[in-house]
Protein backbone atom coordinates (compact mmCIF):
# COMPACT_ATOMS: atom_id res chain seq x y z
CA UNK A 1 0.00 0.00 0.00
CA UNK A 2 1.19 3.43 -0.87
CA UNK A 3 1.91 5.65 2.08
CA UNK A 4 0.21 8.97 2.65
CA UNK A 5 3.49 10.69 1.95
CA UNK A 6 3.59 9.10 -1.50
CA UNK A 7 0.16 10.55 -2.17
CA UNK A 8 0.34 13.84 -0.32
CA UNK A 9 -0.21 16.04 -3.37
CA UNK A 10 -2.82 13.67 -4.73
CA UNK A 11 -4.74 13.97 -1.46
CA UNK A 12 -4.44 17.76 -1.55
CA UNK A 13 -5.61 17.87 -5.15
CA UNK A 14 -8.63 15.66 -4.47
CA UNK A 15 -9.49 17.77 -1.44
CA UNK A 16 -9.44 20.96 -3.50
CA UNK A 17 -11.32 19.42 -6.44
CA UNK A 18 -14.07 18.03 -4.21
CA UNK A 19 -14.19 21.16 -2.05
CA UNK A 20 -14.73 23.36 -5.11
CA UNK A 21 -17.58 21.16 -6.33
CA UNK A 22 -19.10 21.15 -2.83
CA UNK A 23 -18.87 24.95 -2.67
CA UNK A 24 -20.59 25.24 -6.06
CA UNK A 25 -23.39 22.93 -4.94
CA UNK A 26 -23.74 24.88 -1.68
CA UNK A 27 -23.78 28.14 -3.65
CA UNK A 28 -26.28 27.10 -6.29
CA UNK A 29 -28.65 24.91 -4.33
CA UNK A 30 -28.40 26.12 -0.75
CA UNK A 31 -27.54 29.79 -1.26
CA UNK A 32 -24.20 29.70 0.55
CA UNK A 33 -22.67 32.40 -1.57
CA UNK A 34 -19.00 31.45 -1.49
CA UNK A 35 -18.98 30.14 -5.05
CA UNK A 36 -21.89 30.29 -7.47
CA UNK A 37 -22.15 29.14 -11.06
CA UNK A 38 -19.71 26.52 -12.29
CA UNK A 39 -16.26 26.26 -13.85
CA UNK A 40 -17.41 28.10 -16.99
CA UNK A 41 -18.22 31.28 -15.08
CA UNK A 42 -18.70 31.89 -11.41
CA UNK A 43 -19.01 34.46 -8.70
CA UNK A 44 -16.65 34.27 -5.72
CA UNK A 45 -18.11 35.51 -2.41
CA UNK A 46 -20.90 37.11 -4.38
CA UNK A 47 -18.51 39.77 -5.72
CA UNK A 48 -15.49 38.57 -7.68
CA UNK A 49 -16.33 37.30 -11.18
CA UNK A 50 -14.31 34.34 -12.48
CA UNK A 51 -14.53 32.95 -16.01
CA UNK A 52 -13.00 30.20 -18.10
CA UNK A 53 -10.77 32.17 -20.48
CA UNK A 54 -10.88 29.45 -23.14
CA UNK A 55 -14.69 29.45 -23.11
CA UNK A 56 -14.58 33.23 -23.53
CA UNK A 57 -12.10 32.89 -26.39
CA UNK A 58 -14.59 30.62 -28.15
CA UNK A 59 -17.39 33.09 -27.48
CA UNK A 60 -15.23 35.84 -29.04
CA UNK A 61 -14.55 33.56 -32.00
CA UNK A 62 -18.30 33.02 -32.31
CA UNK A 63 -18.62 36.77 -32.80
CA UNK A 64 -19.90 37.94 -29.43
CA UNK A 65 -18.40 40.64 -27.25
CA UNK A 66 -19.10 39.58 -23.69
CA UNK A 67 -19.68 42.03 -20.85
CA UNK A 68 -16.87 43.56 -18.81
CA UNK A 69 -17.76 41.28 -15.90
CA UNK A 70 -16.82 38.20 -17.91
CA UNK A 71 -13.66 39.81 -19.33
CA UNK A 72 -12.47 40.69 -15.82
CA UNK A 73 -13.33 37.18 -14.63
CA UNK A 74 -11.43 35.59 -17.51
CA UNK A 75 -8.50 37.93 -16.90
CA UNK A 76 -8.24 36.96 -13.23
CA UNK A 77 -8.12 33.26 -14.08
CA UNK A 78 -5.69 33.79 -16.96
CA UNK A 79 -3.36 35.85 -14.76
CA UNK A 80 -3.49 33.34 -11.93
CA UNK A 81 -2.59 30.33 -14.05
CA UNK A 82 -0.56 32.16 -16.70
CA UNK A 83 1.72 34.03 -14.30
CA UNK A 84 1.64 31.90 -11.17
CA UNK A 85 0.35 28.35 -11.29
CA UNK A 86 0.89 27.20 -14.89
CA UNK A 87 -1.32 24.38 -16.11
CA UNK A 88 -2.33 23.60 -12.51
CA UNK A 89 -6.01 23.93 -13.46
CA UNK A 90 -5.87 20.46 -14.99
CA UNK A 91 -4.51 18.68 -11.93
CA UNK A 92 -5.87 20.77 -9.07
CA UNK A 93 -9.24 22.09 -10.25
CA UNK A 94 -10.67 20.18 -13.21
CA UNK A 95 -13.13 17.54 -11.95
CA UNK A 96 -12.50 15.33 -14.97
CA UNK A 97 -8.96 14.85 -13.66
CA UNK A 98 -10.46 12.66 -10.93
CA UNK A 99 -11.97 10.42 -13.60
CA UNK A 100 -8.85 10.17 -15.73
CA UNK A 101 -6.61 9.60 -12.69
CA UNK A 102 -8.97 6.83 -11.64
CA UNK A 103 -8.75 5.30 -15.10
CA UNK A 104 -4.96 5.40 -14.84
CA UNK A 105 -5.00 3.79 -11.40
CA UNK A 106 -7.34 1.06 -12.59
CA UNK A 107 -5.06 0.39 -15.56
CA UNK A 108 -2.05 0.22 -13.30
CA UNK A 109 -3.68 -2.09 -10.75
CA UNK A 110 -4.85 -4.39 -13.52
CA UNK A 111 -1.24 -4.57 -14.62
CA UNK A 112 -2.03 -3.34 -18.10
CA UNK A 113 0.91 -2.32 -20.21
CA UNK A 114 0.86 0.95 -22.08
CA UNK A 115 -1.80 0.33 -24.73
CA UNK A 116 -0.75 -0.06 -28.32
CA UNK A 117 -2.59 2.84 -29.87
CA UNK A 118 -0.19 5.66 -30.56
CA UNK A 119 -1.42 9.19 -30.59
CA UNK A 120 0.44 12.46 -30.81
CA UNK A 121 0.36 14.67 -27.76
CA UNK A 122 0.13 17.57 -30.17
CA UNK A 123 -3.35 16.44 -31.21
CA UNK A 124 -4.73 18.67 -28.46
CA UNK A 125 -3.40 21.78 -30.18
CA UNK A 126 -5.24 20.78 -33.35
CA UNK A 127 -8.40 20.21 -31.31
CA UNK A 128 -7.92 23.62 -29.73
CA UNK A 129 -7.51 25.27 -33.12
CA UNK A 130 -10.52 23.40 -34.43
CA UNK A 131 -12.56 24.61 -31.41
CA UNK A 132 -11.90 28.18 -32.45
CA UNK A 133 -12.46 27.56 -36.16
CA UNK A 134 -15.78 25.81 -35.53
CA UNK A 135 -16.83 28.50 -33.07
CA UNK A 136 -16.30 31.06 -35.81
CA UNK A 137 -18.03 29.03 -38.52
CA UNK A 138 -21.02 27.87 -36.48
CA UNK A 139 -21.42 30.92 -34.24
CA UNK A 140 -21.43 28.88 -31.02
CA UNK A 141 -18.68 28.08 -28.52
CA UNK A 142 -17.86 24.74 -30.15
CA UNK A 143 -15.93 22.90 -27.43
CA UNK A 144 -18.31 23.98 -24.69
CA UNK A 145 -21.02 22.03 -26.51
CA UNK A 146 -19.21 18.71 -26.46
CA UNK A 147 -16.89 19.12 -23.49
CA UNK A 148 -16.97 16.12 -21.15
CA UNK A 149 -15.52 18.48 -18.53
CA UNK A 150 -18.63 20.64 -18.81
CA UNK A 151 -20.85 17.56 -18.79
CA UNK A 152 -19.23 16.43 -15.57
CA UNK A 153 -19.18 19.65 -13.57
CA UNK A 154 -22.60 20.79 -14.78
CA UNK A 155 -23.84 17.29 -14.07
CA UNK A 156 -22.52 17.24 -10.52
CA UNK A 157 -23.61 20.80 -9.79
CA UNK A 158 -26.87 21.13 -11.74
CA UNK A 159 -28.06 17.60 -12.53
CA UNK A 160 -26.45 14.89 -14.63
CA UNK A 161 -29.11 13.73 -17.11
CA UNK A 162 -27.43 11.68 -19.82
CA UNK A 163 -24.18 13.59 -19.27
CA UNK A 164 -22.50 10.58 -17.67
CA UNK A 165 -22.08 8.98 -21.11
CA UNK A 166 -19.39 11.47 -22.16
CA UNK A 167 -17.60 10.99 -18.84
CA UNK A 168 -17.79 7.21 -19.17
CA UNK A 169 -16.37 7.49 -22.69
CA UNK A 170 -13.37 9.43 -21.38
CA UNK A 171 -12.85 6.87 -18.62
CA UNK A 172 -12.87 3.96 -21.06
CA UNK A 173 -10.64 5.81 -23.52
CA UNK A 174 -8.07 6.49 -20.81
CA UNK A 175 -8.32 3.07 -19.20
CA UNK A 176 -8.29 0.93 -22.33
CA UNK A 177 -7.12 2.88 -25.36
CA UNK A 178 -4.49 5.54 -24.68
CA UNK A 179 -2.80 6.21 -21.34
CA UNK A 180 -3.68 9.76 -20.25
CA UNK A 181 -5.54 9.83 -23.54
CA UNK A 182 -7.93 12.67 -22.89
CA UNK A 183 -6.02 15.07 -20.62
CA UNK A 184 -2.65 14.40 -22.20
CA UNK A 185 -3.58 14.14 -25.87
CA UNK A 186 -6.98 15.57 -26.77
CA UNK A 187 -8.27 18.16 -24.34
CA UNK A 188 -8.19 21.65 -25.90
CA UNK A 189 -8.64 23.28 -22.50
CA UNK A 190 -5.45 21.57 -21.34
CA UNK A 191 -3.78 22.74 -24.55
CA UNK A 192 -4.93 26.27 -23.84
CA UNK A 193 -3.54 26.25 -20.31
CA UNK A 194 -0.32 24.63 -21.57
CA UNK A 195 0.15 27.60 -23.90
CA UNK A 196 -1.07 30.20 -21.42
CA UNK A 197 1.10 28.81 -18.62
CA UNK A 198 4.35 28.50 -20.58
CA UNK A 199 6.05 31.23 -18.58
CA UNK A 200 4.44 30.65 -15.19
CA UNK A 201 6.51 31.01 -12.06
CA UNK A 202 5.68 27.95 -9.91
CA UNK A 203 7.59 24.97 -11.25
CA UNK A 204 8.78 21.51 -10.32
CA UNK A 205 12.54 21.56 -9.84
CA UNK A 206 15.05 18.73 -10.04
CA UNK A 207 18.17 18.33 -7.91
CA UNK A 208 20.59 16.22 -9.92
CA UNK A 209 22.94 15.21 -7.10
CA UNK A 210 20.18 13.52 -5.09
CA UNK A 211 18.80 11.61 -8.06
CA UNK A 212 19.50 7.87 -8.28
CA UNK A 213 17.92 7.58 -11.72
CA UNK A 214 15.20 5.19 -10.61
CA UNK A 215 12.90 6.98 -13.06
CA UNK A 216 9.81 6.60 -10.88
CA UNK A 217 9.03 10.27 -11.52
CA UNK A 218 8.95 9.74 -15.27
CA UNK A 219 6.81 6.61 -14.88
CA UNK A 220 4.32 8.43 -12.65
CA UNK A 221 4.21 11.63 -14.71
CA UNK A 222 1.09 12.07 -16.86
CA UNK A 223 3.17 14.26 -19.23
CA UNK A 224 6.59 12.52 -19.11
CA UNK A 225 7.98 14.59 -21.98
CA UNK A 226 8.32 17.52 -19.56
CA UNK A 227 11.02 15.75 -17.50
CA UNK A 228 14.00 15.54 -19.87
CA UNK A 229 16.45 16.77 -17.22
CA UNK A 230 15.91 13.99 -14.70
CA UNK A 231 19.23 12.40 -13.78
CA UNK A 232 21.08 14.72 -16.13
CA UNK A 233 21.10 18.23 -14.76
CA UNK A 234 19.62 20.55 -12.16
CA UNK A 235 16.78 22.79 -13.11
CA UNK A 236 13.09 23.49 -13.40
CA UNK A 237 10.48 21.95 -15.65
CA UNK A 238 10.08 24.52 -18.39
CA UNK A 239 7.33 22.99 -20.54
CA UNK A 240 3.85 24.47 -20.22
CA UNK A 241 2.44 20.96 -20.51
CA UNK A 242 3.43 20.17 -16.90
CA UNK A 243 0.25 20.28 -14.79
CA UNK A 244 2.11 20.86 -11.49
CA UNK A 245 0.33 17.79 -10.16
CA UNK A 246 3.29 16.94 -7.95
CA UNK A 247 3.23 13.20 -8.72
CA UNK A 248 6.97 13.22 -9.53
CA UNK A 249 7.71 14.87 -6.19
CA UNK A 250 5.65 12.52 -4.06
CA UNK A 251 6.84 9.29 -5.71
CA UNK A 252 10.54 10.26 -5.62
CA UNK A 253 12.29 8.20 -2.89
CA UNK A 254 15.37 10.43 -3.03
CA UNK A 255 13.77 13.85 -2.60
CA UNK A 256 15.27 14.92 -5.87
CA UNK A 257 12.15 16.82 -6.95
CA UNK A 258 10.45 19.74 -5.26
CA UNK A 259 8.17 22.67 -6.00
CA UNK A 260 10.00 25.92 -6.51
CA UNK A 261 10.37 28.92 -8.74
CA UNK A 262 11.08 28.79 -12.44
CA UNK A 263 14.37 30.62 -11.83
CA UNK A 264 15.91 30.95 -8.40
CA UNK A 265 17.60 34.21 -7.49
CA UNK A 266 20.97 32.41 -7.42
CA UNK A 267 20.43 31.08 -10.92
CA UNK A 268 19.36 34.49 -12.07
CA UNK A 269 22.62 36.07 -10.93
CA UNK A 270 24.68 33.13 -12.18
CA UNK A 271 23.17 33.56 -15.62
CA UNK A 272 24.04 37.23 -15.55
CA UNK A 273 27.63 36.37 -14.65
CA UNK A 274 27.72 33.73 -17.35
CA UNK A 275 26.49 36.31 -19.84
CA UNK A 276 29.37 38.55 -18.87
CA UNK A 277 31.91 35.71 -19.19
CA UNK A 278 30.59 33.54 -22.02
CA UNK A 279 33.80 31.45 -22.14
CA UNK A 280 33.20 29.92 -18.73
CA UNK A 281 29.76 28.77 -19.71
CA UNK A 282 31.09 26.74 -22.66
CA UNK B 1 14.64 16.97 -49.28
CA UNK B 2 13.13 13.78 -47.85
CA UNK B 3 13.01 15.40 -44.42
CA UNK B 4 11.03 18.25 -45.84
CA UNK B 5 8.70 15.92 -47.69
CA UNK B 6 8.19 13.88 -44.57
CA UNK B 7 7.47 16.97 -42.55
CA UNK B 8 4.98 18.28 -45.10
CA UNK B 9 3.32 14.89 -45.37
CA UNK B 10 3.06 14.64 -41.60
CA UNK B 11 1.56 18.11 -41.46
CA UNK B 12 -0.95 17.25 -44.18
CA UNK B 13 -1.89 14.08 -42.33
CA UNK B 14 -2.50 15.95 -39.07
CA UNK B 15 -4.48 18.61 -40.90
CA UNK B 16 -6.51 15.89 -42.60
CA UNK B 17 -7.35 14.17 -39.33
CA UNK B 18 -8.21 17.54 -37.79
CA UNK B 19 -10.47 18.35 -40.75
CA UNK B 20 -12.29 15.01 -40.55
CA UNK B 21 -12.74 15.42 -36.81
CA UNK B 22 -13.92 18.99 -37.35
CA UNK B 23 -16.50 17.93 -39.92
CA UNK B 24 -17.92 15.22 -37.66
CA UNK B 25 -17.90 17.69 -34.77
CA UNK B 26 -19.65 20.38 -36.83
CA UNK B 27 -22.23 17.89 -38.06
CA UNK B 28 -22.98 16.83 -34.52
CA UNK B 29 -23.37 20.44 -33.38
CA UNK B 30 -25.64 21.34 -36.30
CA UNK B 31 -28.02 18.58 -35.29
CA UNK B 32 -27.93 19.37 -31.60
CA UNK B 33 -28.18 23.05 -31.12
CA UNK B 34 -31.57 24.04 -32.47
CA UNK B 35 -34.62 23.72 -30.32
CA UNK B 36 -37.68 25.59 -31.52
CA UNK B 37 -39.53 25.27 -28.23
CA UNK B 38 -36.91 26.49 -25.77
CA UNK B 39 -38.09 29.21 -23.36
CA UNK B 40 -35.23 31.46 -22.26
CA UNK B 41 -34.94 33.57 -19.09
CA UNK B 42 -36.10 37.21 -19.07
CA UNK B 43 -33.79 39.54 -20.98
CA UNK B 44 -32.49 36.83 -23.29
CA UNK B 45 -31.14 38.17 -26.57
CA UNK B 46 -32.29 36.52 -29.81
CA UNK B 47 -31.77 32.75 -29.83
CA UNK B 48 -28.89 32.82 -32.32
CA UNK B 49 -27.02 35.46 -30.35
CA UNK B 50 -27.94 33.74 -27.12
CA UNK B 51 -26.34 30.48 -28.20
CA UNK B 52 -23.21 32.34 -29.26
CA UNK B 53 -22.87 34.19 -25.96
CA UNK B 54 -23.99 31.66 -23.32
CA UNK B 55 -21.08 29.85 -21.65
CA UNK B 56 -23.41 27.45 -19.79
CA UNK B 57 -22.22 28.63 -16.38
CA UNK B 58 -25.61 28.36 -14.67
CA UNK B 59 -25.29 31.62 -12.72
CA UNK B 60 -28.82 32.56 -13.84
CA UNK B 61 -30.08 29.20 -12.61
CA UNK B 62 -28.31 29.72 -9.29
CA UNK B 63 -29.70 33.25 -9.01
CA UNK B 64 -33.35 32.25 -9.47
CA UNK B 65 -34.90 32.45 -6.00
CA UNK B 66 -37.70 30.06 -7.01
CA UNK B 67 -35.36 27.51 -8.62
CA UNK B 68 -37.56 27.74 -11.67
CA UNK B 69 -34.78 27.74 -14.27
CA UNK B 70 -33.30 24.48 -15.47
CA UNK B 71 -29.80 24.12 -16.91
CA UNK B 72 -30.36 21.75 -19.83
CA UNK B 73 -28.96 18.30 -19.17
CA UNK B 74 -27.95 15.94 -21.95
CA UNK B 75 -31.13 14.07 -22.78
CA UNK B 76 -33.44 17.03 -22.07
CA UNK B 77 -33.67 17.70 -25.82
CA UNK B 78 -32.71 21.30 -25.25
CA UNK B 79 -29.40 22.95 -26.22
CA UNK B 80 -27.19 21.35 -23.61
CA UNK B 81 -26.02 23.41 -20.65
CA UNK B 82 -28.24 26.40 -21.44
CA UNK B 83 -31.02 27.68 -19.16
CA UNK B 84 -34.70 27.17 -19.88
CA UNK B 85 -38.11 27.03 -18.23
CA UNK B 86 -40.57 24.17 -17.95
CA UNK B 87 -43.62 26.34 -17.32
CA UNK B 88 -46.03 23.64 -16.27
CA UNK B 89 -43.66 22.70 -13.46
CA UNK B 90 -41.92 25.93 -12.54
CA UNK B 91 -42.92 29.17 -14.25
CA UNK B 92 -41.12 32.51 -14.03
CA UNK B 93 -42.32 34.51 -11.00
CA UNK B 94 -41.30 37.80 -12.64
CA UNK B 95 -39.03 39.15 -9.89
CA UNK B 96 -38.76 42.92 -10.06
CA UNK B 97 -34.98 42.90 -9.69
CA UNK B 98 -34.63 40.19 -12.38
CA UNK B 99 -31.77 38.38 -10.59
CA UNK B 100 -31.27 35.83 -13.36
CA UNK B 101 -30.55 38.44 -16.01
CA UNK B 102 -28.45 40.48 -13.58
CA UNK B 103 -26.28 37.43 -12.87
CA UNK B 104 -25.37 36.74 -16.52
CA UNK B 105 -21.67 37.51 -17.03
CA UNK B 106 -21.63 37.32 -20.82
CA UNK B 107 -24.59 39.36 -21.97
CA UNK B 108 -26.61 36.38 -23.22
CA UNK B 109 -29.17 37.82 -20.81
CA UNK B 110 -29.18 41.57 -21.33
CA UNK B 111 -30.71 43.79 -18.65
CA UNK B 112 -31.11 46.58 -21.22
CA UNK B 113 -33.84 44.52 -22.87
CA UNK B 114 -35.88 44.62 -19.64
CA UNK B 115 -35.19 48.23 -18.76
CA UNK B 116 -37.57 51.15 -19.03
CA UNK B 117 -37.19 54.86 -18.38
CA UNK B 118 -38.93 56.37 -15.38
CA UNK B 119 -40.41 59.88 -15.24
CA UNK B 120 -36.96 61.45 -14.82
CA UNK B 121 -35.54 59.52 -17.72
CA UNK B 122 -33.56 57.19 -15.48
CA UNK B 123 -33.31 53.56 -16.47
CA UNK B 124 -35.32 51.26 -14.21
CA UNK B 125 -35.82 47.54 -14.49
CA UNK B 126 -39.25 46.55 -15.71
CA UNK B 127 -39.95 42.83 -15.72
CA UNK B 128 -43.13 43.50 -17.70
CA UNK B 129 -40.88 44.12 -20.70
CA UNK B 130 -39.68 40.53 -20.58
CA UNK B 131 -40.67 38.46 -23.61
CA UNK B 132 -39.96 34.89 -22.59
CA UNK B 133 -42.62 33.65 -24.96
CA UNK B 134 -46.31 34.05 -25.61
CA UNK B 135 -49.22 32.21 -24.00
CA UNK B 136 -51.37 30.41 -26.55
CA UNK B 137 -54.82 28.97 -25.89
CA UNK B 138 -56.15 25.74 -27.35
CA UNK B 139 -59.80 26.71 -27.61
CA UNK B 140 -60.89 23.15 -28.24
CA UNK B 141 -59.72 21.85 -24.87
CA UNK B 142 -60.08 25.02 -22.79
CA UNK B 143 -63.14 24.37 -20.62
CA UNK B 144 -63.96 28.10 -20.43
CA UNK B 145 -64.53 28.01 -24.18
CA UNK B 146 -66.87 25.03 -23.62
CA UNK B 147 -68.98 27.27 -21.41
CA UNK B 148 -67.82 25.87 -18.08
CA UNK B 149 -66.85 28.62 -15.70
CA UNK B 150 -63.08 28.74 -15.24
CA UNK B 151 -60.82 31.73 -14.94
CA UNK B 152 -57.74 30.01 -13.49
CA UNK B 153 -55.34 31.44 -16.08
CA UNK B 154 -56.86 34.89 -15.93
CA UNK B 155 -56.53 34.99 -12.13
CA UNK B 156 -52.99 33.60 -12.22
CA UNK B 157 -51.77 36.19 -14.73
CA UNK B 158 -49.47 38.76 -13.09
CA UNK B 159 -50.43 41.22 -15.84
CA UNK B 160 -54.12 40.54 -15.32
CA UNK B 161 -56.58 42.47 -17.54
CA UNK B 162 -53.83 43.42 -19.93
CA UNK B 163 -52.05 40.19 -20.91
CA UNK B 164 -55.17 38.06 -20.37
CA UNK B 165 -58.66 39.51 -20.63
CA UNK B 166 -62.01 37.74 -20.56
CA UNK B 167 -64.34 38.02 -23.53
CA UNK B 168 -68.02 37.67 -22.77
CA UNK B 169 -70.05 35.83 -25.38
CA UNK B 170 -73.54 34.36 -25.50
CA UNK B 171 -73.67 30.59 -25.04
CA UNK B 172 -75.72 29.60 -28.08
CA UNK B 173 -75.95 25.99 -26.94
CA UNK B 174 -77.96 26.73 -23.81
CA UNK B 175 -79.34 30.00 -24.99
CA UNK B 176 -79.25 31.49 -21.52
CA UNK B 177 -75.67 31.30 -20.26
CA UNK B 178 -72.50 33.20 -20.97
CA UNK B 179 -69.14 32.00 -22.18
CA UNK B 180 -66.34 33.76 -20.34
CA UNK B 181 -63.44 33.15 -22.68
CA UNK B 182 -59.85 34.06 -21.82
CA UNK B 183 -57.93 35.92 -24.52
CA UNK B 184 -54.17 36.58 -24.55
CA UNK B 185 -52.72 39.87 -25.78
CA UNK B 186 -49.22 39.69 -27.19
CA UNK B 187 -48.34 43.31 -26.44
CA UNK B 188 -48.58 42.64 -22.69
CA UNK B 189 -47.90 38.91 -22.27
CA UNK B 190 -44.42 38.29 -20.87
CA UNK B 191 -44.63 34.55 -21.34
CA UNK B 192 -44.03 33.95 -17.64
CA UNK B 193 -46.04 30.73 -17.72
CA UNK B 194 -48.05 31.23 -14.52
CA UNK B 195 -51.21 30.68 -16.60
CA UNK B 196 -49.85 27.41 -17.95
CA UNK B 197 -49.16 26.15 -14.47
CA UNK B 198 -52.58 27.29 -13.21
CA UNK B 199 -54.55 25.65 -16.05
CA UNK B 200 -56.85 22.96 -14.71
CA UNK B 201 -57.02 20.71 -17.75
CA UNK B 202 -55.06 17.46 -17.83
CA UNK B 203 -52.52 18.85 -20.29
CA UNK B 204 -52.50 22.64 -20.11
CA UNK B 205 -54.86 24.26 -22.60
CA UNK B 206 -52.99 27.53 -22.26
CA UNK B 207 -49.26 27.19 -22.75
CA UNK B 208 -46.26 29.32 -23.53
CA UNK B 209 -44.49 29.06 -26.87
CA UNK B 210 -41.50 31.05 -28.09
CA UNK B 211 -42.78 34.14 -29.88
CA UNK B 212 -41.09 33.01 -33.08
CA UNK B 213 -43.31 29.94 -33.02
CA UNK B 214 -46.52 31.48 -31.68
CA UNK B 215 -46.83 34.60 -33.81
CA UNK B 216 -47.42 35.43 -37.44
CA UNK B 217 -46.44 38.66 -39.10
CA UNK B 218 -48.84 40.77 -41.11
CA UNK B 219 -47.63 42.62 -44.16
CA UNK B 220 -47.14 46.38 -44.23
CA UNK B 221 -49.73 46.51 -47.02
CA UNK B 222 -52.68 45.63 -44.80
CA UNK B 223 -53.80 48.67 -42.89
CA UNK B 224 -56.07 48.95 -39.90
CA UNK B 225 -57.93 51.98 -41.23
CA UNK B 226 -59.81 52.34 -37.94
CA UNK B 227 -56.57 53.02 -36.03
CA UNK B 228 -55.20 56.53 -36.25
CA UNK B 229 -51.86 56.66 -38.02
CA UNK B 230 -51.74 53.00 -38.96
CA UNK B 231 -51.67 53.88 -42.68
CA UNK B 232 -48.17 55.28 -42.16
CA UNK B 233 -46.96 51.71 -42.37
CA UNK B 234 -47.68 51.69 -46.09
CA UNK B 235 -44.77 54.08 -46.45
CA UNK B 236 -42.48 51.36 -45.15
CA UNK B 237 -43.75 48.80 -47.63
CA UNK B 238 -41.54 48.13 -50.66
CA UNK B 239 -42.61 49.60 -54.01
CA UNK B 240 -42.50 46.34 -55.87
CA UNK B 241 -43.95 43.06 -54.75
CA UNK B 242 -42.10 39.87 -55.39
CA UNK B 243 -44.57 37.08 -54.93
CA UNK B 244 -42.88 33.76 -55.35
CA UNK B 245 -45.39 31.34 -56.81
CA UNK B 246 -45.41 29.44 -60.10
CA UNK B 247 -48.22 31.67 -61.25
CA UNK B 248 -46.63 35.00 -60.41
CA UNK B 249 -44.65 35.14 -63.64
CA UNK B 250 -47.90 35.23 -65.57
CA UNK B 251 -50.40 38.03 -65.70
CA UNK B 252 -53.58 37.38 -63.68
CA UNK B 253 -55.66 37.70 -66.85
CA UNK B 254 -53.83 34.71 -68.29
CA UNK B 255 -55.16 32.28 -65.77
CA UNK B 256 -58.35 34.01 -64.77
CA UNK B 257 -59.61 33.85 -68.37
CA UNK B 258 -58.40 30.32 -68.94
CA UNK B 259 -61.13 27.79 -69.48
CA UNK B 260 -61.60 25.16 -66.82
CA UNK B 261 -60.29 21.78 -67.96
Amino acid sequence: MATISENRYRIMRRTIQILLLALFIAGNVYGVKVLQGNFSSSLLLGVVPLSDPFALLQVFAAGTMVSAKAVIGGGIILLFFGVLAGRAFCAWVCPLNMVTDLADTVRERAGARVPGLQMSRNARYWVMGMSLVLSTVLGIAAFEWISPIGSLHRGIIFGMGAGWTAVAAVFLFDALVVRNGFCGHLCPLGAFYALAGRASVVRVRHVRERCTRCMRCVEACPEPQVLPMVGKRDGAVTSGECTNCGRCIEVCPDRAMHFGMRTTLKEHFDTEKADQNPDKNG
Amino acid sequence: MTDRREFLFGLAKSAGIAAIGGLVWAGYLEGKRVSATVLRPPGAVGEGKFLAACTKCGLCVAACPYQALVLARPGDHMPVGTPYFVMREAPCRMCRDIPCAAACPTGALDLDLVRDRDAEGKGVLDINKARIGLAVIDRETCIAYWGIQCDACYRACPVIDRAITVDYARNDRTGKHAILAPVVHSDHCTGCGLCERACVTKKASIFVLPRMLAMGESSDRYVRGWEAGDEKRIGEAPEETRTMTPRSSKSPTDYLNREEP
